[in-house]
């Protein structure tokens, strides 16, 4: 054998040497997902590429798409694994190569912790298709059966007579073969499975630690110009003027101009472009940029005016949006009521990457996007319809991306690159400062719950009321993006008489989905209240909800095919956690654990926290230990990532993180101002799986709702006191 | 416009900038290292570290005119082929998430560990408490920087940083 191969090591410095961060050599001819005859995609003679995922080169190369956006949650990696299992190739020989936007490789996004859900079935039956066509042209070509064969390690291999033939080898003929039909082939028994549920580092680790340009800020063209996008302080604000002769008159100003934008929140606002030579050049000018402003209605709004008003409306009666037997009866006839009002505030996504994106003008009069976006679909359809080009004219390619969280759900940064490429016909990169990154966002809503609970004589929850008040952008009527509450939400369906109420207040804000949307702030609200109601019991906070779980059962989804409730899941994850955290161990005084479960994104999630709290009430989270149930795990390196990640990301976030509104405008700017976790406050994380054998779901997601009350919860536990509102650090846990 | 000379990675470039411009920006926009990453302007993240003379630096925070007679080092320039026991380090724990930090991580753990090759866990925290993550791949960082420290002798450490 004398096949070249190269390692993903040496692919990098190959990659790297050319220039670009990015190679994107993959063209797709107009044919089915997984369904079109072999060789139809073949753009080096001779190479095999039985579906848009895979291109095997008679050379021996073996090239496996990654189809969605990487933001960080590993699927550059963990989505390429399941292809290579089935497929039985050297997943470290591989080259990894990420696509660009296109229709034939199905829905592309980084969103819902969906991308295994939505993908494992269909990347196992392409790399089993492809698997199965190379053993075909093995047998073709030795003239045995093909169930004398065996694939392995990007062979295949004819054991009773040593023979063995590369991939690369059988490239050619397999590419003359017919794709068989997918319900034809078979898949690999999960008990078969060598790559999967193993520890793989990330694809792009290599070319991040040498500091390669992944990312969408590192992107550059020839011609290209660089640019800032000043918007109004008040979201929706319009130009009135602006000293654009002054900024033209700058060093390394090239051009200055006015966008009128469009009224969509999400889309092209109005704003002051800059073009200059040089980033620094932009951002010097942008602080010489005099606007005068049409601030709107808007410039009046405060989060102590919205505070006010939710106080009021939980004074009322909201609208009913779930009532199960008689709460208000059950309510008078407790033993024992329980009330409370929680609240949480808006929070910024805060990437650390700030946002930025590159367009050009094509010769076909269109546009061609590079950037960071985790819907480039969203950001095709934005662009042509904003710009009013056909959307075939709108090509998308996107970078790696330095953090999502949701915030890349929105395209608003990328049309206004394609916005000035079109007006400048030059390619222009657009680049955010951290102020407007921080002041311009798409914020989880800030939220009310005033809650009342009844125990019966045995402490048993028999009654819940929850008058919700939540937030929208210009209405009264439906809450806004990522503000909603789903009426079955836990645990709604686990007391006999319930009742949710919903008020809404109409702001000037901006919202979206934020990590774990929903989930994110209702679960550090009803998990910290039935904390509540445990001690009100007087019973352990985990056997309060264990009962409260009850009977082992699976709770239907209203409308098939959604996601049952599976209360055994939760109760082993529970247990899980419990047990390896040392539950019910006596701590000295000042620490404390609490404990908090989830159920998000059809993973099933229970924590417990460990605290300390000082005499001055310096707080200190010790250890954080989380039981997991998603299924089997695709990438077991990742997924701890992940469930790490998201146990430090909810504790920064409730600890420390608050975004308010004064005079109209997002206060804060920088990171003095919004700070992140810092090192020395990361707790010690264990992570433990509940490999059940559901299908794999996604883990981006569901490991950050527990985490905010276990450790209120566990701040409880150390000091007696109950903190109904975020974030932490407003609150002074000295001991009294 | 000025020009300055400077002293980049061993070798000597030379640009034409403003003499406030950051050397953020001369490093990404005017010499495409952009292995230096912009994160706040504000030399609060810690994304734009690189070493002026081995001391780590926020780039954002330097102004071209000011380290022209500095030797500066950026990722690009902390190995040859990333073969620092930190870069190595990173790849075996699988540090990155996203990934965009982590650049600035490891050049202030690679001074970290130039001047204290043994560090404890209360020497990484202070060291690395004004890089920010905001993955949160804080813990695999603490335990990268450990494997480094227990492979690398201090000097080979040094060594190969200078000879970058």
């Amino acid at each position: 054998m004398k096949t070249p191969l190269m390692d993903r090591r040496s692919f990098l410095k190959v990659s790297s040497l050319a220039g670009g961060g990015f190679v994107l050599s993959y063209v797709l001819g107009p044919v089915e997902l997984l369904a079109q005859p072999a060789g139809a995609l073949d753009n080096t003679a001779r190479s095999f590429t039985p579906n848009p995922f895979i291109r095997i080169t008679p050379d021996g190369l073996i090239t496996i798409i990654a189809k969605n956006p990487e933001i960080g949650q590993g699927v550059k990696t963990s989505l390429p694994m399941i292809v290579a299992e089935e497929l039985e190739a050297d997943f470290a020989k591989v080259i990894i190569e990420q696509a660009p936007l296109n229709p034939q490789l199905g829905p592309q996004f980084a969103g819902g912790s969906l991308s295994t859900p939505m993908n494992y079935d269909l990347l196992r039956k392409a790399g089993a298709t492809a698997r199965t066509m190379l053993v075909e042209a093995a047998a073709q070509t030795w003239g045995v059966p093909a169930g004398e064969l065996v694939a392995e390690h990007g062979t295949v291999v004819h054991r009773a007579t040593g023979r063995r033939l590369t991939y690369g080898e059988l490239a050619t003929k397999a590419a003359t073969l017919p794709v068989p039909d997918e319900n034809s082939i078979r898949l690999k028994e999960p008990d078969e499975f060598k790559l999967l549920g193993s520890r793989v580092g990330g694809t792009d680790n290599p070319a991040i630690v040498t500091g390669q340009p992944l990312f969408g800020l590192d992107q550059k063209v020839p011609g290209m110009r660089y640019a800032i996008y000043q918007k109004c302080p008040v979201f929706g604000g319009k130009v009135v003027s602006a000293n654009l002769d002054r900024v033209k008159a700058l060093p390394g100003v090239t051009d200055a101009f006015v966008l009128a934008g469009t009224t969509d929140y999400s889309g092209l606002l109005p704003g002051v472009a800059i073009i200059a030579d040089s980033t620094w050049a932009a951002f010097k000018a942008q602080r010489e940029l005099r606007v005068t402003w049409d601030e709107g209605a808007g410039a009046g709004q405060s989060s102590a005016a919205f505070e006010a008003q939710a106080a009021a409306l939980g004074a009322t009666a909201g609208t009913l949006l779930k009532e199960d037997g008689a709460p208000a009866a059950a309510l008078a006839g407790a033993a024992r009521v329980v009330a409370a009002s929680y609240s949480y505030p808006y929070l910024h996504h805060a990437t650390l990457e700030p946002m930025n994106a590159l367009a050009w003008p094509t010769a076909d009069g269109g546009i061609e996007i590079l950037a960071p976006t985790q819907t480039p679909q969203g950001a095709q359809d934005l662009v042509a319809q904003t710009l009013g080009l056909a959307k075939e004219k709108v090509k998308v390619r996107f970078t790696r991306i330095g953090g999502g969280f949701g915030r890349r759900l929105s395209n608003d940064y990328v049309v206004e690159a394609a916005a000035l490429a079109q007006k400048t016909g030059a390619p222009v990169k657009v680049t955010w400062t951290r102020e407007e990154d921080t002041r311009h966002g798409f914020y989880r809503p800030a939220g009310w719950h005033f809650l009342q609970a009844g125990l019966d004589a045995g402490g048993a929850l028999v009654a819940w009321h929850d008058h919700f008040v939540t937030v929208a952008l210009h209405s009264t009527k439906e809450a806004g993006r990522g503000a909603g509450m789903s009426p079955l939400e836990f645990p709604s369906r686990f007391v006999p008489n319930f009742r949710l109420e919903q008020s809404i207040i109409t702001t000037n804000i901006p919202t979206g989905p934020l990590r774990a949307p929903g989930s994110n702030a209702l679960a550090f609200v009803f998990q910290s209240f039935l904390d509540e109601l445990a001690h009100a019991a007087g019973q352990d906070p985990l056997a309060f909800r264990l009962a409260l779980l009850g009977a082992d059962r699976q709770i239907a989804p209203p409308k098939p095919p959604g996601t049952p409730w599976d209360t055994k899941r939760m109760k082993d994850v529970l247990r899980l956690a419990a047990e390896k955290s040392g539950w019910g161990r006596k701590l000295p005084r000042g620490s404390g654990k609490g404990v908090a479960f989830h159920f998000s994104h059809r993973g099933y999630v229970a924590e417990v926290a460990e605290v300390s709290v000082a005499a001055d009430g310096t707080l200190k989270v010790h250890r954080v230990t989380v039981a997991c149930d998603v299924g089997p795990i695709i990438n077991r390196s990742g997924a701890e990532n992940q469930v790490q990640g998201a146990v430090l990301d909810g504790l920064g976030a409730a600890w420390l993180q608050e975004i308010t509104v004064e005079h109209g405008r997002v206060a804060q700017g920088n990171f003095d101002q919004y700070p992140l976790l810092r090192i020395g406050d990361a707790p010690q994380v264990d992570v433990h799986f509940i490999e059940s054998k559901h299908p794999p779901t996604g883990l981006g997601e569901p490991a950050l709702p527990p985490l905010p009350p276990a450790v209120c919860n566990a701040i409880f536990a150390a000091t007696g006191k109950r903190l109904r509102r975020l974030p932490i650090s407003k609150h002074d846990l000295r001991r009294a | 416009m000025p020009r300055y000379t400077l002293k980049v990675n061993g070798q000597t470039r030379t640009v034409e900038a403003a003499a406030d411009t950051p050397l953020l920006w001369i490093l990404r926009d005017h010499l495409d290292l952009v292995g230096t990453k912009f994160g706040c302007g504000l030399g609060q993240c810690g994304a734009c570290t690189v070493h002026l003379n081995g001391v780590p630096a926020r780039s954002c925070q330097s102004q071209v005119s000011t380290v022209t007679n500095l030797e500066i080092t950026t990722i690009e320039g902390l190995s040859a082929d990333g073969a620092h026991p930190l870069q190595q380090a990173w790849i075996e724990h699988d540090v990155p998430q996203c990934g965009y930090c982590q650049a600035g991580q490891i050049m202030t753990a690679a001074a970290l560990l130039k001047n204290s090759p043994h560090p404890t866990d209360d020497d990484i925290d202070g060291a690395m408490a004004g890089n920010l993550c905001r993955c949160g791949t804080y813990l695999r960082i603490r335990a990268a920087i450990k494997t480094a420290a227990q492979r690398a002798a201090p000097a080979a450490v040094a060594a190969k940083e200078g000879a970058a």
